[in-house]
C-alpha cells in the first residue's frame, strides 16, 4: 500500500469495523468480539507499517475533501502522529482482549453498542493523529468527544448522566469557546497547515502568540491542564476498559498530542522559545503536576486516584513540550508512550480487582495481593513506571525531560519533576505496601482469585510493555529524533 | 396651503394609524380584523390617490384627441389585485375566528388565554 | 423548453392546486401533491444547473419586455432558495404521509394538499419574481395558504396562534406594500432592476428613506427577526407536525431572501450611509435574536417549541452573517439558510414521527422514545449536531464562515465572537436536554407499533445528507458563494 492508501486505511478500518461489529452483534457475541479483534489487528498492522515507513523518512498527505478555496479535510503523516496512531492502535488489541473479560465478567448490558462506539472513538483518535491541518484536527477532536459520550454514559443511571454532563460540558465548552476561535484565527493567518518548524513566525507578534497559545492550551480540554481538568475524574463513571484505553491513552493523549503538534507544527518551538509571552505554560503545567499529585494523595477511590495521577502525568507531556528544547520534545513523545503503558496497566488492574472482588476503594485493598498476585504484580510495575523507577519506561521519559530542562536551564521544571516524583511515590507506595504485606481487613462478598483469564493476559502484556520500554525504546527514539532535526 | 394640498396623504396616514391602533389595542378578535382591513384599505387609497393625474381622463386609448391626458391605470390595476388579497385575508381571518369561537366559546383574546390556562 | 423553466416553476404547483382539490381518496391526493412537488424540485435542480453554467436567466412573461411587462429572474441567489423550498416540500411530503393522516381529517386532506401546493407556488413565486409588486402578491398567496395549513391540525391552540400570525403577517406584507408604493411614486416602475437604475436620481429624497424603513421592518416581521418574532414559537409549536417541518425549513428564509434581494439590489448600492444603517439596525437585533432564541429554547418544556425558539436564534445567525456585509458573512448566511433548512426540517420530521407515539407535545411525553426507535432518534441527533455546528456536519461550515466574517470586522470582534460561541454552547444545552429525554429514561411501557419504515428511511437519509454536506459541501458552498457574489456585485 502507498502512504496515502495507508492513511485512508487507518481511518477506514475502525470505521468499517464499527459497522461490522454492529452487524455481527446481531448474530452472536463471539462473532462480534472476533470482529473487534480482527479490526484492531488490521489497524495495528497498518499503523506499524506506516510508522516504520515514517521512521525511514517517508512522508505523505492526502486531501479527502476540498470544502472551499481555503478549507480542506486533509490527512498527513509525520513522526509524532505515527507514534500516537501506532500506540493507540496497538493497545486497542490488548484492550479488546481485556474488554471481553471485563464486559462479560461484569455482565454489562448493551455490549454491542459499547464495541461500536469504541471503534468509532478509535477512528476519531486516528483522525486526530493524522490530521493534516487545524480544521481536520478540530473535526476529529470533536468527533472523539462525541463518540466517547455514549461510552461514558454506558451505565445510564442518574449519577452517570450527571457526570457525563460535566464531561461533555467541559470538553465541548472549552473546545467551542476557545479552541475553535483559535483554529479559525490561525487558519485565516496561515491556512492552518501543519509545517514542521511552524509558520506563524513574523505573522503575529509576541502577545498575540501568547494569547493563541493560551486559547489552544485551555481550548484543548482533553489535555486536562488545570483548571480544565474536572472532566477526567467525571469520566471515570465509564466501564474500566473505557477509562483504560480512552481516558489513559487515546482521548487524553489526543489532547497532549494536539498541543505538542500545534507547538511544533504551527508555532515552531524555536520561535516560541525566543518569546517571553509563552513561559507561563511551564508554570501552569508545573502547577497542574504538583496539585494533581496532592489531590491524588487524598483520593480513596482507586479509579479517581488514577484519574488525578493521569492529570499530573499529562501535564508532564505539556511541560516537556513547553520547555521547547530538543531533548524535552523527545521526552514528551517518550512520555506519551511510557505513561500509556503504565497507566493502562494500572486501570486494567483496577478493573480486574473490581470484577473479581467488587472493591473500588484503596482502603479495602489490604492483602489483596495474596488473592490476585499477577494483577498486583502488574499494578506494582505500572505504579513504579508512574513514579519513574528503573527499570520501567517511566524512567526513560523522565530522564529525557530532565535532560531537556537542563538544556533550557529551566529550574522550575527540574524542581517540579523531582517534587512530583516524591509525591507520586507517596500515593502509590502505600497502596502497594498494604496490598502485599498487610493482612486482609475487608472480607470480599464472595471468595475470589484472579479476574477472568482474558483480563489477566491483557494486564500482563501491558505490564511487560511498561518494563520492556525501559530496555527497548530505540525505534521510538529514532522516530521522534526527526521531530527535532530542525531545532537548534 | 401645503398641508391641505397633501390631504390625500394625511387621509392615508390617519386611516393607517386608526387601523393599526385597533389591531394593537382591541381585545375582540373581530374588531382586530376590522382594524386590519382598515389598515390595508388605507394603503389601497395611497395607491389610488397617486394614480390621479390632474385633468386626466379614463385611460382608454382612442385616436380622437392626440394630446389626451390619462390617469395612471397601473396603480388601480395593482390595487385591484391587492383588494382581492385583502378580502381573502379578511375571509380567512373570519373563518379562523369562527373556529376559535367553536373551540373556546369566546372571541375575546384574554378569555381565550385564561381558558387555555384552565385547560392545563 | 428550458427557457420556460422559471415560469413552469411557479405555474405547475399553482395549476395543480385546484386539481388536487377534486381528488378524493386522500392517498391519491397525497401522491399527486408529492409528484407535483417533486416536479418542482426537478425544475429547481435544472435551474440550479442552468444558472451555474450560463449565468442569470430572465423571463419576460407573455413576451412583454421589462419594464412594461412582468419579468421573472433566476440567478444564483434565487436558485439556492428555489432548491431549499421545493426540496423541503418534497421531502416533508415524502416522509409525512402517516403523520398527516394522523392529524388531519381524511375527508379534508384534499383541501389541505391544495393549500400546500398554493403555499409552495407562492414561496417559489416570491423567489423567481423580478417585480416588486408581484413579490407582494406571491407573499400573500404563500401566507394565506400557510395560515390554512397551520390551522388545519387537531390542536386548538393553533387557532389563536395562527390568528396572531395572520395579523402580524398581514401587517408585515402591508408595510412592504407601502414601501413599494413610495418607491413607485418616486421612480414610476416596479421592476427591480429598473428601479435599481432609476433610484440614483431620486435617492436623496425622503420617501426613499421611508420606503427603505417600511420594507425592512415589514420583511423583518415576516422573517421573525427579533423582536418581531412573537408569532413564530406558538405557530410552529401548534401547527401539524409536517407543516412545521415545511414552514420551519423555508418560510422565514424566503422573507430573508426578499430582504436581502431588495436591500442589496436597491438600497445598498444607492443610499448613502445605508450600509451603516443596515449594520447598526440589524447586528444588535441579530445578536439579541441569537441569545434570546437559545435562552428560551433552553427553558421551554414543549418539544416542538424548543426547536421553534431555536429557529428564532438561527434566523439571528443568518441575519448576523448578512448584516456583516462581507463576502464571507453573506456566504455564511446563505449557506446557513441551506444547512438550517436541512437540519431543522429533519428535526421536525423526526419529532413528527416520534409524536405518532407521544401522548402530548410535552417534552416528558417523548421520554424513552429514542430507545424504542433508535434510528429516528439518531437522525434527530445528527441534525441537532448540525444545528449546534459540530464539525463534520453541514452546520459547522456556516458557523466557521460566520466566525471568519466576525474576525474580519474592524471592531466589536470579541463581543460578536462571544455571542456566537456562547450561543453555540447554549444550543448544546437545549439539544442535550432533548436528547437525554429521548435516550436515557426507560422505553415507555406497552406494545408500541413501529414507526413507518419508508418515512424513517427518508429521515435517516436527510440526517446523513447533513453529514454529507458537512464533508463534501461543493453544491451548497458553490451556490452560496455565487449568490454572495451576485448580491455584492450590485454594489460595483
Amino acid at each position: 500500500m502507498s502512504i496515502e492508501q495507508q492513511l485512508i486505511a487507518l481511518l477506514a478500518i475502525p470505521a468499517l469495523g464499527a459497522v461490522l461489529i454492529g452487524v455481527m452483534g446481531r448474530l452472536h457475541p463471539n462473532s462480534r468480539e472476533a470482529a473487534t479483534f480482527i479490526t484492531a489487528v488490521m489497524l495495528a498492522s497498518v499503523a506499524w507499517s506506516l510508522a516504520s515507513a515514517v521512521a525511514h523518512g517517508a512522508r505523505g498527505e492526502i486531501v479527502l475533501s476540498q470544502l472551499n478555496a481555503a478549507l480542506s479535510i486533509k490527512l498527513h503523516i509525520e513522526p509524532l502522529g505515527a507514534l500516537f496512531a501506532t500506540l493507540a492502535a496497538s493497545l486497542w488489541i490488548v484492550n479488546s482482549l481485556y474488554s471481553v473479560g471485563y464486559m462479560r465478567g461484569n455482565k454489562e448490558k448493551h455490549q454491542t453498542r459499547f464495541y461500536i462506539f469504541f471503534a468509532i472513538s478509535i477512528a476519531a483518535a486516528m483522525g486526530v493523529a493524522l490530521a493534516g491541518n487545524l480544521f481536520t484536527l478540530f473535526l476529529f477532536y470533536e468527533l472523539l468527544t462525541l463518540s466517547t459520550y455514549p461510552l461514558v454514559t454506558h451505565k445510564g443511571d442518574q449519577a452517570t448522566i450527571k457526570s457525563a454532563r460535566i464531561y461533555l460540558g467541559i470538553l465541548m465548552g472549552t473546545s467551542i469557546t476557545l479552541f475553535l476561535p483559535a483554529v479559525i484565527w490561525v487558519s485565516m493567518i496561515n491556512g492552518g497547515e501543519f509545517t514542521l518548524g511552524g509558520t506563524l513566525q513574523g505573522k503575529v507578534d509576541g502577545p498575540t502568540a501568547g494569547l493563541l497559545l493560551a486559547l489552544f492550551t485551555f481550548g484543548i480540554g482533553k489535555a486536562a491542564v488545570m483548571p480544565i481538568h474536572r472532566w477526567l475524574p467525571a469520566a471515570m463513571v465509564a466501564p474500566t476498559p473505557v477509562s483504560a484505553l480512552l481516558h489513559a491513552v487515546a482521548v487524553v493523549k489526543a489532547g497532549v498530542f494536539s498541543i505538542t503538534k500545534i507547538i511544533l507544527y504551527i508555532f515552531g518551538a524555536d520561535w516560541l522559545f525566543s518569546l517571553n509571552t509563552t513561559q507561563w505554560l511551564v508554570w501552569i503545567s508545573a502547577f497542574t503536576i504538583i496539585s494533581a499529585s496532592i489531590v491524588a494523595l487524598r483520593q480513596t477511590n482507586l479509579k479517581r486516584l488514577l484519574a488525578y495521577s493521569t492529570i499530573g502525568q499529562l501535564s508532564y507531556v505539556v511541560m516537556a513540550t513547553a520547555i521547547l528544547k530538543p531533548m524535552a520534545e523527545i521526552g514528551a513523545a517518550l512520555h506519551m508512550v511510557a505513561h500509556a503503558f503504565g497507566k493502562i496497566t494500572l486501570f486494567f488492574a483496577a478493573g480486574a480487582i473490581y470484577v473479581a472482588s467488587k472493591k473500588i476503594d484503596i482502603t479495602e485493598l489490604a492483602g489483596i495481593a495474596k488473592r490476585m498476585p499477577i494483577t498486583m504484580t502488574a499494578f506494582t510495575i505500572g505504579a513504579l513506571s508512574m513514579i519513574g523507577v528503573p527499570p520501567t519506561g517511566g524512567f526513560v521519559s523522565k530522564w529525557y525531560i530532565l535532560a531537556g530542562a537542563f538544556q533550557a536551564d529551566n529550574f522550575l521544571a527540574i524542581f517540579t519533576i523531582i517534587t512530583s516524583t516524591a509525591l507520586n511515590a507517596a500515593y502509590f507506595l502505600p497502596i502497594i505496601y498494604v496490598a502485599w504485606f498487610m493482612p486482609e481487613t475487608v472480607a470480599p462478598k464472595k471468595e475470589h482469585g484472579e479476574a477472568p483469564l482474558a483480563m489477566v493476559i491483557a494486564l500482563s502484556i501491558t505490564a511487560l510493555l511498561a518494563l520492556g520500554f525501559f530496555f527497548y525504546n530505540a525505534p521510538v527514539l529514532d522516530l521522534e529524533r526527526q521531530l527535532v532535526e530542525v531545532m537548534q | 396651503m401645503i398641508v391641505l394640498d397633501l390631504f390625500h396623504y394625511w387621509t392615508f396616514i390617519a386611516l393607517l394609524m386608526m387601523g393599526f391602533y385597533t389591531v394593537i389595542v382591541k381585545n375582540n378578535l373581530v374588531k382586530r380584523l376590522l382594524g386590519l382591513s382598515l389598515f390595508q384599505s388605507a394603503v389601497f387609497l395611497l395607491f389610488i390617490g397617486i394614480a390621479k393625474v390632474e385633468g386626466g381622463t379614463t385611460p382608454i386609448f382612442t385616436n380622437l384627441v392626440d394630446s389626451q391626458v390619462f390617469s395612471n391605470p397601473l396603480p388601480q390595476v395593482l390595487i385591484l389585485t391587492a383588494i382581492v388579497v385583502g378580502i381573502s385575508t379578511s375571509a380567512l381571518g373570519l373563518a379562523i375566528i369562527l373556529r376559535i369561537k367553536e373551540a373556546y366559546g369566546t372571541i375575546e383574546e384574554d378569555e381565550i388565554q385564561s381558558r387555555e390556562e384552565e385547560a392545563q | 423548453m428550458l427557457s420556460h423553466l422559471p415560469i413552469l416553476q411557479v405555474v405547475v404547483p399553482m395549476l395543480m392546486a385546484p386539481l388536487v382539490l377534486l381528488i378524493q381518496p386522500a392517498r391519491l391526493a397525497w401522491a399527486l401533491t408529492l409528484a407535483t412537488s417533486a416536479l418542482a424540485f426537478a425544475i429547481a435542480i435544472n435551474l440550479v444547473q442552468l444558472t451555474t453554467s450560463d449565468g442569470p436567466m430572465l423571463y419576460p412573461i407573455g413576451g412583454w419586455e421589462a419594464p412594461y411587462g412582468i419579468e421573472l429572474q433566476v440567478d444564483g441567489l434565487s436558485a439556492l432558495f428555489l432548491l431549499i423550498v421545493s426540496g423541503a416540500s418534497t421531502f416533508v411530503l415524502l416522509a409525512g404521509y402517516q403523520s398527516l393522516i394522523s392529524e388531519i381529517k381524511e375527508s379534508k386532506l384534499n383541501w389541505f394538499f391544495g393549500a400546500w401546493l398554493l403555499a409552495l407556488a407562492g414561496l417559489l413565486g416570491i423567489v423567481v419574481s423580478g417585480d416588486a409588486f408581484n413579490i407582494f402578491v406571491f407573499m400573500e398567496i404563500a401566507s394565506l395558504a400557510s395560515y390554512v395549513l397551520i390551522a388545519g391540525g387537531p390542536n386548538r391552540q393553533a387557532l389563536p396562534a395562527v390568528f396572531k400570525y395572520l395579523i402580524m403577517g398581514t401587517i408585515g406584507a402591508t408595510f412592504y406594500l407601502i414601501g413599494i408604493g413610495l418607491i413607485y411614486i418616486m421612480t414610476g416602475t416596479l421592476n427591480m432592476s429598473d428601479i435599481a437604475t432609476k433610484l440614483p436620481s431620486v435617492v436623496d429624497q425622503t420617501p426613499i428613506l421611508v420606503a427603505a424603513g417600511f420594507i425592512s421592518i415589514g420583511l423583518a416581521l415576516k422573517a421573525a427577526i427579533f423582536p418581531m418574532h412573537a408569532w413564530l414559537p406558538n405557530t410552529y409549536c401548534f401547527a401539524p407536525n409536517m407543516v412545521t417541518a415545511f414552514l420551519a425549513a423555508c418560510s422565514t428564509k424566503i422573507a430573508i431572501y426578499v430582504l436581502l434581494r431588495v436591500d442589496f439590489t436597491l438600497f445598498q448600492s444607492n443610499l448613502i450611509g445605508h450600509l451603516i444603517q443596515f449594520k447598526i439596525f440589524l447586528i444588535p437585533l441579530a445578536c439579541m435574536a441569537i441569545l434570546a432564541g437559545a435562552y428560551m429554547a433552553m427553558r421551554d418544556t414543549l418539544a416542538k417549541k424548543i426547536f421553534a425558539w431555536s429557529s428564532v436564534g438561527q434566523v439571528g445567525y443568518i441575519i448576523l452573517g448578512a448584516a456583516l456585509v462581507s463576502h464571507s458573512g453573506l456566504t455564511s448566511a446563505l449557506l446557513h439558510s441551506f444547512n438550517h433548512a436541512l437540519a431543522k426540517g429533519t428535526i421536525f420530521i423526526g419529532i413528527g414521527l416520534l409524536a405518532l407515539q407521544a401522548k402530548s407535545g410535552e417534552l416528558s411525553s417523548f421520554a424513552g422514545l429514542g430507545r424504542r426507535h433508535p434510528l429516528a432518534a439518531i437522525a434527530i441527533t445528527i441534525a441537532g449536531l448540525s444545528l449546534v455546528g459540530i464539525p463534520g456536519t453541514a452546520g459547522f461550515l456556516s458557523k466557521w464562515l460566520l466566525i471568519q466574517a466576525v474576525f474580519e470586522q474592524p471592531n466589536g470582534v470579541i463581543a460578536l465572537l462571544a455571542i456566537v460561541l456562547v450561543s453555540s454552547l447554549m444550543s448544546v444545552v437545549y439539544l442535550a436536554r432533548f436528547l437525554e429525554t429521548l435516550f436515557f429514561p426507560p422505553a415507555p411501557a406497552g406494545s408500541e407499533p413501529t414507526l413507518p419504515l419508508g418515512a424513517t428511511a427518508i429521515l435517516v437519509m436527510l440526517a446523513l445528507s447533513s453529514i454529507y454536506f458537512g464533508l463534501a459541501p461543493a453544491l451548497p458552498m458553490e451556490l452560496a458563494t455565487q449568490a454572495a457574489d451576485t448580491l455584492l456585485g450590485y454594489g460595483k
